[in-house]
């Protein structure tokens, strides 16, 4: 008796765990009230902060005046496009609104994840100006409304570098920095940097011009300071660095911040990375008319102005960047950098944009990057 | 010599605590830098008591953290109970193994595995959403048990079996000899693994991470996925404030229940008056224990 007492405690563990598993997988949050689950980058909206617009409480109380009913968003983050994937792809959850980047769209929408928009919920939609439309990732305009977009340029400290030098790709290749200059810790931007300087497609599935960008970033390699993503705040801010390249929108952040002694200017290299983000609705979304009541709440004028000006980000959205308190609150030098003026956008974003590679390819690039990588 | 070691021991504390105080200093700058003191402010304390998300992070994470000390406390001191009480050598170092597996097993492969075993549940079910609140706390109960186990049973080997068997000589039934001789016994085990699950489950990130479902992310979650800019020094406001309610709660313990953790001190202290009570017949004493119970 005593023994087989013992033995039911002792499988406490295992009985439990499974009895838990039966019963957890049926509970589900919501309480009577509708739920919408946006799946987002994180910082990447405003959210009342610093007395900014809080954009989901404003959808919330926006639609339960317009439609009389409660609604609430779960509002999640993600770090990477590649993690937001993960979760996607097991079917793990279900998400009704997601704004990963141009080339993961692309691949999720060969993959058959997404869903096809109803342009009719999304009146908006005309907001976004025509040179947004066409992009590679969705050349017929059926999966995405851009959210953002950014374009890689070249950082550096007045105070150390000299203004002659400050042009091209080749500043982060001048031996006169030597230690002073910041890359990429990530293969996919680390090798764009060198294909933009040797006039290279950053899309090739050559591997000869892959070879090429690997002698030049190996060159690179004893100049360099180290291989960063978002430690480059710092190390630009404080003047440690003194040469990186990082997007426009995360400029204006480090020149709010930068040291007395640092004095931080910014300039594009020709050609060089242009991403968009875009908000889609994948196919786990189990509210698709809600999904597209929230995309198009996004590019209403006050939630467009606000995320845009929180982010610091440029907005594909034409409401806002001729919006003259946006452009008032920016300034004359933040918005000439920020929209650079680029005549026909979607050809230069198309022939210059990272695609999504093949896995092949993408093999022998992350082979090539272990060698130059600094750990 | 006593210099060298004086100046290694407080280099050994320079590096532990440095960090910690760097951030505390940079949690009252009135900029947003990690590198440029700009200036006191309190701006950033405010800004956190404004951030409602951060807040419900904060919330769901102490939530979780809770529920799953106070299950894996509950199912791990039953599960060592059990395990204390094989007869069979070979069957108890089986579940000794099999509970050191989560803790052993990498967080990574735990965090997928178990993502993978909800998912697979869930479409059993046809839900949408295999992952929710349920899911993680599972997850958590799953690498907490190991360490309540694992403190609570040398405690019960540390035991004189005699104790609870004389409680039952003496008229318990083994429920009661359980709850009032064995339970005392091991309550310091128990209370250590009770803390050691709420500090895991509180900072644990990989598993949370596999396992979180739409609308509960926890603290850390939400910490990591601010990477994609800077993390905002609203972060190292709430940090200072967990780092000075945990020294607080540390010393209030060490300062009162200083001597909870310390084993097997109430027995000491009753042979003690035993021994100082020489006088008494033998008889006696068994007259009071019979009667006094």
């Amino acid at each position: 008796m005593k023994k087989i007492v013992s033995l039911v405690l002792a499988s406490a563990l295992s009985l439990s765990l499974c009895a838990c598993g039966a019963s957890g997988g049926s509970t589900d949050g919501s309480g009577g009230a509708l739920t919408l689950n946006v799946y987002n980058w994180g910082e990447y909206i405003s959210d009342g902060s610093e007395g900014s617009y809080d954009t989901v409480r404003e959808f919330e109380k926006w639609y339960q005046e317009t439609y009389g009913q409660r609604l609430r968003v779960n509002y999640d983050t993600y770090a990477s496009n590649e993690d937001m994937y993960a979760k996607l792809s097991a079917g793990a959850v279900s998400y009704d609104v997601v704004i990963p980047s141009d080339y993961m769209i692309a691949r999720m929408a060969e993959e058959g994840m997404l869903l096809e928009l109803d342009f009719n919920n999304i009146p908006n939609y005309g907001n976004i100006d025509d040179s947004f439309k066409g992009l590679y990732y969705d050349r017929e305009n059926k999966y995405t409304v851009p959210y953002a977009y950014g374009i890689v340029g070249v950082i550096w400290n007045a105070n150390e570098v000299d203004p002659a030098d400050a042009q091209g790709w080749d500043l982060l290749w001048n031996d006169k920095y030597s230690g002073r200059i910041l890359s990429f810790n990530n293969s996919r931007d680390a090798f764009g940097t060198a294909m933009y300087k040797l006039g290279l497609d950053v899309n090739t599935t050559d591997k000869a011009d892959w070879d090429a960008a690997h002698d030049a970033l190996m060159a690179q390699r004893p100049l360099l300071y180290g291989q960063v993503m978002d430690e480059i705040f710092n190390l630009m801010e404080s003047g440690e660095a003194a040469v990186g390249a990082y997007y426009a929108g995360d400029y204006f952040t480090m020149l709010d911040n930068q040291a007395g002694n640092v004095d931080l200017r910014f300039y594009y290299p020709e050609p060089t990375n242009y991403y968009v983000d875009a908000m889609c609705i994948p196919t786990c979304c189990q509210h698709k008319e809600l999904a597209e009541c929230f995309i198009n709440f996004m590019l209403d004028r006050d939630a467009a102005v606000a995320n845009a000006e929180y982010t610091c980000y440029a907005s594909p959205n034409r409401v806002v960047f001729t919006d003259a308190e946006y452009i008032e609150e920016l300034g004359e030098e933040a918005m000439e950098i920020l929209y650079p003026g680029i005549s026909d956008f979607a050809a230069e974003y198309n022939k210059y944009a990272y695609q999504n590679l093949s896995n092949e390819m993408l093999d022998y690039l992350n082979s090539l990057w272990e060698t130059v990588k600094i750990n | 010599m006593k210099t060298a070691s004086k100046i290694y021991t407080a280099l050994i504390f320079l590096f532990l605590f440095a960090p910690i105080a760097i951030l505390l200093v940079f949690s009252f700058n009135e900029a947003k830098s990690l590198s440029v003191f700009s200036g006191f402010s309190l701006k950033w304390y405010a800004e956190l008591f404004h951030d409602s998300a951060t807040l419900e992070s904060v919330r769901n994470t102490l939530l979780l953290a809770v529920s799953a000390m106070a299950l894996s406390t509950v199912m791990g001191t039953a599960a060592s109970v059990g395990i204390h009480h094989l007869r069979s050598r070979w069957l108890r170092a089986a579940l000794n193994t099999a509970t050191d597996i989560p803790m052993t097993n990498p967080d990574i492969i735990t965090g997928i595995s178990l993502m993978l075993m909800f998912v697979f549940v869930g479409r059993l079910f046809g839900l949408a959403n295999s992952l929710s609140f349920w899911t993680m706390l599972i997850a958590h109960v799953t690498f907490c048990l190991p360490y309540v186990i694992l403190q609570v049973l040398p405690r019960l080997n540390q035991m004189d079996p005699s104790l609870p068997e004389a409680a039952m000589d003496l008229g318990c039934t083994p429920l009661r000899a359980f709850l009032k001789v064995t339970i005392p016994e091991i309550l310091p085990g128990i209370l250590t693994g009770a803390v050691m699950a709420f500090t895991m489950s509180l900072d644990d990130f990989v598993i949370s991470y596999f396992t979180a479902g739409a609308g509960f992310q926890t603290l850390p979650i939400r910490i990591y996925n601010m990477t994609k800019k800077t993390v905002t020094p609203k972060m190292y406001a709430l940090a200072t404030i967990i780092f000075f309610v945990i020294l607080a709660l540390l010393l209030i313990s060490n300062l009162t229940g200083g001597d909870a953790g310390e084993p097997r001190k109430p027995r000491r202290t009753r042979r003690k008056k035993v021994l100082h009570a020489p006088e008494v017949k033998n008889d006696y004493v068994f007259a009071e224990i019979n009667t006094g119970r």
